[in-house]
């Protein structure tokens, strides 16, 4: 007689009975055949619907059939689990539609021509034409929001970390929770006021400021949770060396950290290159080529769009430039987002033996 | 080289909390001190307060006396900064600077500080490092990072970072706790040889290791818990170990309370 076969002889308090590993799958697959049959019989057109329903009967034929077989603690076990997975498809259904419907739409006219090419002799509702002005003028707009925002965000930051004890830092933390819920029109409304108030037109660095204000808030939180990260043993170390303060955080604290405030950063610019509002209040928009941010309107990616869908009179041209837009728009901060998470894993303190 | 350290009166206080309460002793130059006691009895807060380390803490503020050859180090117009380039700190865990290669680690106090010729970088170094007995296990690796190496090892790159600032007193705050017992060993026989060039304090938990490695023997005791720590007895090594003045030191020695 085997071994094993004494052991599955013996009652075993630890061994329950338990559903086989493919059984989630099967009852997705059979959550979904029935949510189409009811979505069939009951006439229901909307496909989303329809995907409701099955996440709805996955959960409860989970829980139902874990719980007969396997019992109610693992029931629960599996019912998280499932809840989890839903959730997770529940956001990624959309945005993988969004990025799908964008580059099929998009790549239509997304060409070399389009890239190098203004609007400036093209009308709304013709062909042709390109972003060529837009994006130069997102690049030198967020480009100069971003060197006035993140030295600001990072300085406050370790101020607040480093320094910063009793009132003046309550207050300073307070006053950032507050600018990281003003509306981005709000912002742009602020420095359209003191254009007004200084009579000027329209200009690229108007935009700046305002983007700026929307940027600070957001370097100084995820700055500040960076520094946070950075153990106090090795401020101690460096302080224990005889090194002052200021020098410890510039070649300790912040080389440390520099990957985390890097993607923090990047994530802040990423933010801001989609802002439409405060753009659309101070740089207005223009049709040609203009260099010079600091004279005359400008154009800008969100604002191209936003202009091209308004502006098109339902001219499939319009559209298709829109589109077009918009994948370049998110591939910027796409790739934004890669440069960031590689800044990221190349400055991160290694390990390596 | 080595610097003696007269602590008279020193009061140490986190907040409105009195953590440490009049203490005075005097730590000779070229010899080995440790401190021991219970735990929350104030050693490491003192030992903080010899260069000054205690006000880094938040509310850490300290009243008496800390002379270290004549010069009060909480006198007036004294740099906190300059105190620590005098007296070096070990910790209790190893904290090499994860951005750093092992060369730069030993280097950072140097390079951090200034005022050093840079043809001397690499003597320095290496001096450092054969002084903390880590030289031969590291030659080939320097431009690797300091955090690649084992615990005992890490300790003892901090111990040749701690000593490539030529300090005059070394404070090792349980230098050996988070190590297992050959790299306690390494790190014991190290100080042996360190202390022929500096005045070392250390705090430990571990009785024997403060009988095998020191001179002078400190203990520290709290009356109960939220009171302040209070120096007991500071006296020879081999006095404290065998006949101690007061009967708490015997008591807490043979393992009868603390």
């Amino acid at each position: 007689m085997s071994h094993a076969a004494v052991t599955e002889e013996r009652p075993s308090t630890l061994r329950g009975a338990s559903l086989p590993v493919w059984s989630p799958w099967a009852i997705a697959a059979g959550s979904v055949v029935v949510a189409v049959l009811l979505g069939l019989v009951a006439g229901i057109d909307s496909r989303v619907q329809w995907g409701l329903i099955a996440g709805l009967l996955f959960l409860a034929g989970t829980y139902g059939i874990a719980a007969k077989v396997e019992g109610r603690r693992q029931a629960k076990d599996r019912i998280a689990t499932s809840l989890v997975w839903v959730a997770f498809l529940l956001a990624v259904v959309p945005l993988v539609s969004l990025v799908w419907t964008t580059v099929a739409r998009g790549v239509k006219v997304l060409d070399l021509y389009f890239l190098t090419h203004s609007m400036g002799i093209v009308a709304d509702s013709q062909p042709g034409g390109g972003i060529y002005h837009a994006i130069i003028g997102s690049l030198e707009q967020v480009g100069l929001a971003t060197l006035m925002a993140a030295p600001i965000g990072v300085l406050t930051a370790i101020y607040l970390v480093e320094y910063g004890r009793g009132g003046l830092a309550r207050a300073v933390t307070f006053f950032v929770d507050v600018m990281t819920g003003i509306p981005s029109v709000v912002a742009g409304l602020f420095i359209l006021s003191l254009m007004l108030i200084f009579e000027m037109e329209p200009f690229g660095f108007a935009g700046s400021l305002a983007l700026a204000i929307l940027m600070v808030p957001v370097v100084v939180r995820s700055t500040e949770e960076m520094l946070k990260l950075v153990p106090n043993e090795l401020r101690e170390a460096s302080l224990a060396l005889g090194v002052p303060k200021w020098r410890t955080i510039l070649k300790v604290v912040l080389p440390t950290s520099i990957g985390g405030i890097t993607t923090g950063i990047m994530l802040a610019i990423a933010r801001i290159a989609g802002e439409t509002a405060p753009v659309l209040l101070l740089v207005f928009g223009n049709r040609f080529i203009n260099n010079n941010p600091f004279e005359g309107a400008q154009q800008s990616l969100p604002l191209y769009i936003y202009q091209q869908y308004a502006n098109s009179a339902g001219a499939n041209a319009a559209y298709d430039r829109a589109w077009a837009a918009s994948l370049t728009l998110i591939a910027f901060v796409m790739i934004l987002n890669l440069l960031a998470r590689g800044i990221a894993r190349w400055k991160a303190p290694k390990s390596g033996r | 080289m080595a610097k003696r350290i007269d602590v008279s009166g020193l009061t140490a206080f986190y907040g409105s909390h009195k953590a440490i309460e009049d203490i005075s002793m005097t730590v000779e130059p070229r010899s080995v001190t440790a401190f021991i006691g219970p735990s929350g009895c104030g050693k490491s807060t003192f030992l903080r307060t010899l260069n000054r380390m205690h006000e880094v803490t938040p509310g850490g503020r300290v009243e008496g006396k800390v002379l270290l050859d004549e010069e009060d180090l909480y006198g007036q117009g004294i740099d906190p900064v300059s105190v620590r380039r005098e007296i070096g700190m070990v910790f209790q865990r190893p904290n090499p600077f994860p951005t750093m290669s092992i060369f730069d680690n030993v280097a950072a106090g140097l390079r951090l500080n200034g005022g050093y010729k840079k043809s001397d970088l690499n003597d320095i170094v290496e001096k450092s490092l054969k002084g903390a007995n880590l030289w031969n296990e590291v030659k080939d690796r320097l431009n690797k990072p300091g955090s690649g190496l084992s615990g005992g090892q890490q300790q003892r790159l901090c111990i040749a970072r701690a000593i490539a600032v030529e300090p005059k007193v070394l404070l090792m705050d349980e230098p050996c706790s988070a190590l297992d017992p050959i790299s306690t060993l390494a790190i014991e026989d190290l100080i042996g040889e360190l202390k022929e060039r500096f005045t070392i304090v250390i705090v430990t938990h571990n009785m024997q290791q403060a009988a095998r490695v020191s001179d002078r023997t400190a203990f520290f005791n709290l009356s109960a818990v939220g009171q302040p720590g209070r120096l007991i007895e500071i006296d020879d090594t081999e006095r404290i170990f065998s006949n101690p003045s007061v009967q708490a030191t015997e008591d807490y020695i043979s393992g009868r309370f603390g």
